[in-house]
């Protein structure tokens, strides 16, 4: 079944278009990557498909209902989504932070109830940042803090959770870390989750489905195999890559690569 | 590390203390002044009716004019650390932003045009301008195609305050009024009347009341205006109300006392150190500080120099600076 999908789309930053007649289905429950070159539209599409910013034709439907219709708490309880990089959360501390994922789910006072605290707990505890819930966001790591945003999306409460570049600015092992944190919740909550990633190999190793895009439009889709190939790399990147199978995984896997040059 | 132990201790806990803070600080803003009086006096002015004149002294000098502290301190505090929030930057506060500047415009012209006016007719001005101001502001760092960025608001901010104050000045200096217009902006809180406080005292609580409501929106906005979306908020609506609110208690304040600069910028910045950057935290606090803040500066002002006045606004710079210069040097953590 497909809960999110998007036709026609077009989005333009004042005259400027950055997407064009693109269609997009998003598969449920599970891990869906965007990949593609800087400047294709990866995460204006991210943003679209969130309604974080508006599109001026075609449509994005939800549900069976088009998400400009969707009220905005209602939508908020469907879809988590992480910006990239988010601003600094000043001297909140992680526990604040995380009880802020509640927000869609309360009514005009706010007061957190038993429920929403069981939730903001279970957040914390799977992202493991319960240990810092005291400590102010801003004095842990670039890994920890990533971790505290996931768990802001968390306790959301939504099955769809966007993130745009959830690996930016973390070394190997950390970014190693989110992405199993996010493979583990898809797997055991069956959260649907889509994820712009600039590295191929954990496109590969994590997606199940993957969205090749180039110049706002779809070069290809689906899943690893399919994508990260020696011809689909080379439209989208123009690279020539050398692709193998990953022993332990069994993914493809680009072993190297180089610029293509001239024609 | 300092900011963190203090961080630790519970927030109903430093709360309290600084209600109690403010409360006492009223107490001596009532008993102490130009006029001598006890403490013994200001409880039998408040408790009893006698008719004596320490009693009407302090009922119908001090205290509406402590009242009338309490309030501005606390309505500059709250409108500059909303500001600060919604903006995400640290150097805001309403005076940047074209309020006082569109006040003190506003205020210039109407006293030129209509000398005879009143008290209510003045805050009405006050009102007014510091909405243009803003206005002003919000409109021309607007015009950019990708909307408004902190940084062309604190540069359309200076620019069009900057222009403001030359009309006013310019003002007050060919219709010869700049004693009266400098004797409403720089006057602090001399001569308040009750009827004066009666009239803002409403509009000030109902202010700041609607803004200890949108706190939990603010701590969101603060975050960035992608996650609010992402988070359900519906970020235009509550921006406007957040701007008419610190309009609102802004212009309120100028009313009062005029031009104080500064204050709006300093008090978020102690309250954040105290008590980390949770806006369900930030507005309460800076409330009862902000009032204490007040309190004690207008006591200075009012007895450094008996029986002369000291201009509230020195006093507030003058023992503001060293402690915001504390802050900023400890903090990394009262901001960003």
């Amino acid at each position: 079944m497909v809960r999110l999908q998007a036709k026609e789309l077009q989005i333009r930053y004042g005259d400027r278009t950055i997407v064009e007649n693109l269609s997009v289905s998003i598969p449920d429950e599970k891990i869906t990557v965007i990949i593609g070159p800087n400047g294709c539209g990866k995460s204006t599409l991210l943003k679209a498909l969130t309604r974080i910013i508006p599109h001026q034709n075609g449509s994005i439907v939800l549900d069976g209902e088009s998400i400009v219709k969707e009220p905005t708490k209602g939508l908020a309880k469907k879809i988590a989504v992480l910006p990239q990089t988010p601003e600094s959360a000043g001297a909140l501390t992680v526990g604040e932070l995380v009880s802020y994922g509640r927000f869609p789910h309360q009514n005009r006072f706010g007061r957190l109830t038993k429920r929403d605290l069981e939730i903001i707990d279970w957040a914390l505890d799977v992202t493991g940042t319960k240990f810092f819930k005291s400590h102010p966001v801003d004095s842990l790591s670039g890994g920890q803090r990533q971790r505290v945003w996931i768990a802001l999306a968390l306790a959301q409460e939504t099955d769809m959770i966007f993130l745009d570049e959830p690996t930016t600015y973390l070394d190997m092992a950390h970014q190693l870390e989110i992405l199993e944190l996010l493979q583990h919740l898809n797997a055991t909550e069956k959260r649907t989750i889509v994820m712009v990633l600039h590295d191929l190999n954990h496109a590969a190793r994590f997606a199940d489905y993957i969205i090749g895009m180039k110049f706002g439009k779809i070069v290809k889709s689906g899943p690893s195999e399919e994508i990260i190939t020696k011809p689909v790399l080379r439209e989208l990147f123009q690279i020539d890559a050398e692709i193998g199978e990953d022993p332990r995984t069994g993914k493809p896997i680009c072993i190297t690569y180089n610029l293509v040059r001239g024609d | 590390m300092l900011n963190y132990r203090i961080q630790r201790i519970p927030y109903s806990i430093k709360l309290g203390m600084s209600v109690i803070l403010m409360m006492v600080l009223f107490g001596m803003a009532l008993a102490f002044g130009a006029a001598d009086t006890s403490v013994k006096d200001v409880l039998s002015a408040l408790l009893s009716t006698a008719p004596n004149d320490q009693a009407i002294m302090l009922r119908e000098i001090r205290f509406p004019r402590e009242v009338a502290a309490a309030l501005v301190g606390a309505a500059l505090a709250v409108s500059g650390a909303i500001i600060q929030g919604m903006t995400r930057n640290p150097l805001a506060d309403p005076g940047l932003l074209g309020l006082t500047a569109g006040a003190n415009a506003a205020l210039a012209i109407t006293v030129a045009f209509w000398p005879s006016v009143n008290y209510f007719g003045v805050m009405l001005t006050c009102f007014v301008g510091a909405a243009v101001g803003a206005i002003l502001v919000f409109g021309f760092s607007s015009f950019h195609p990708e909307g408004f960025t902190t940084l062309r608001i604190v540069l359309a901010g200076a620019t069009i305050s900057a222009f403001l104050y030359a009309i006013a000045e310019g003002i007050g200096i060919y219709f010869k009024i700049s004693q009266q217009v400098s004797m409403w902006t720089a006057g602090g809180m001399i001569g308040t009347t009750w009827n004066q406080v009666l009239l803002i005292a409403p509009i000030v609580l109902v202010g700041i009341i609607i803004s200890l409501m949108c706190s939990r929106q603010l701590t969101i906005l603060s975050l960035s205006e992608e996650m609010a979306v992402g988070l359900g908020q519906r970020v235009r609506l509550i921006k406007s109300i957040l701007f008419v609110l610190v309009i609102v208690l802004t212009g309120a304040s100028v009313a009062l006392v005029g031009n104080l600069a500064f204050f709006g910028l300093m008090i978020p910045h102690i309250v954040r150190a105290i008590v980390g950057t949770d806006y369900r935290h930030v507005l309460p606090m800076s409330a009862f500080l902000g009032a204490a803040f007040m309190l004690l500066a207008d006591t200075l002002a009012r007895t450094i120099n008996a029986p002369y006045e000291t201009p509230v606004a020195a006093v507030v710079a003058i023992m503001g600076l060293p402690f915001f210069l504390y802050i900023v040097r400890k903090g990394g953590q009262s901001f960003s």
